[in-house]
């Protein structure tokens, strides 16, 4: 990816997740990086995507239901190792 | 790079390697209820989900003596997981498109347009309505149940390849090669769909919190 303009904040919105990633070139990421140093919008649009990644990750999931359960043990029972 | 296998999963593999119940069910309840969330985004219902569950774990017994410990134990189970429950959809006549980049150009950018100053402007392009930070909020806010509530039921309302990605790397922490190899998709559409969902998560968490 090569951005050859002065980026504006409606463009950086889609490169955060690039930057994040560590996608972006070397150029690339360093002309991001300097939009967020002047850039209070922009900066606080990146943590908060960092935020919502923080928090996606504190979703827990509802256990295994034990009708399930026992189906997957008697698929156990069932089985036989080599 | 992914991750080997830990010293925990070496024992857990020789373990039910040998047939020792206590491993499978300590795996089940590591592994199964993750394994159920992802499947309820690639089928029609949970009960569908638990089938492909009970499937991809027959699968995980019959191939556990082909495990080389090349991946780590949750990785090989999950793309066990993703191939069980992608045969699946296409039998109930669900395809979900990951190898094009689907939904491209339906769907506006992440944020809206109107937020950024028009071309008229002396700057275009630039936001015109900043983002508020979050810190300024009562920490309680951000901590409530009540956001975790928000994030799922716009997951549950995205399309469910950005559901999947964003599951497994956010919810389920696999790191983006994971990913690509349980999905069999490029580097790109794994970011393209991780960065859409991510986009509508803060956009839902932001009005949200106003």
């Amino acid at each position: 990816m090569r951005l050859d303009r002065e980026l504006p904040c409606i463009e950086v919105v889609e490169l955060v997740t690039a930057y994040l990633e560590d996608a972006l070139s070397v150029a690339d990421r360093q002309r991001v990086e300097e939009h967020f140093v002047f850039c209070d919008g922009c900066t606080t649009y990146l943590e908060q995507i960092r935020q919502t990644i923080v928090l996606t990750g504190r979703m827990e999931p509802e256990d295994i239901p034990p009708a399930l359960q026992e189906k997957l043990l008697a698929a156990f029972h069932d089985w036989t190792p080599a | 790079m992914e991750a080997a296998p830990s010293a925990e999963e070496r024992r857990l593999v020789d373990a039910l390697r040998a047939g020792d119940e206590s491993a499978f069910t300590q795996l089940v309840q590591e592994y199964g209820p993750s394994m159920l969330r992802v499947a309820r985004m690639f089928v029609s219902s949970r009960a569908v989900a638990e089938e492909v569950v009970q499937e991809a774990w027959v699968g995980v017994l019959n191939g556990i003596d082909r495990f080389e410990g090349r991946s780590s134990l949750k990785t090989w189970i999950f793309r066990i997981l993703t191939n069980t429950a992608k045969t699946r959809a296409i039998r109930e006549g669900r395809s979900i498109p990951f190898s094009a980049l689907a939904g491209e150009g339906e769907e506006p950018g992440g944020v809206d347009a109107d937020r950024f100053l028009g071309d008229d402007s002396r700057f275009p392009g630039h936001w015109a309505a900043p983002p508020q930070r979050w810190e300024a909020l009562p920490e309680r806010r951000l901590l409530a149940a009540e956001t975790l509530d928000v994030i799922e039921r716009e997951i549950a309302k995205l399309p469910p390849n950005q559901a999947i990605v964003v599951t497994m790397r956010d919810v389920e922490g696999f790191d983006a090669e994971d990913v690509r190899n349980a999905l069999d998709i490029s580097e790109t559409n794994q970011r393209v769909l991780l960065h859409r969902a991510r986009t509508k998560l803060r956009r839902a968490l932001e009005e949200y919190m106003q």
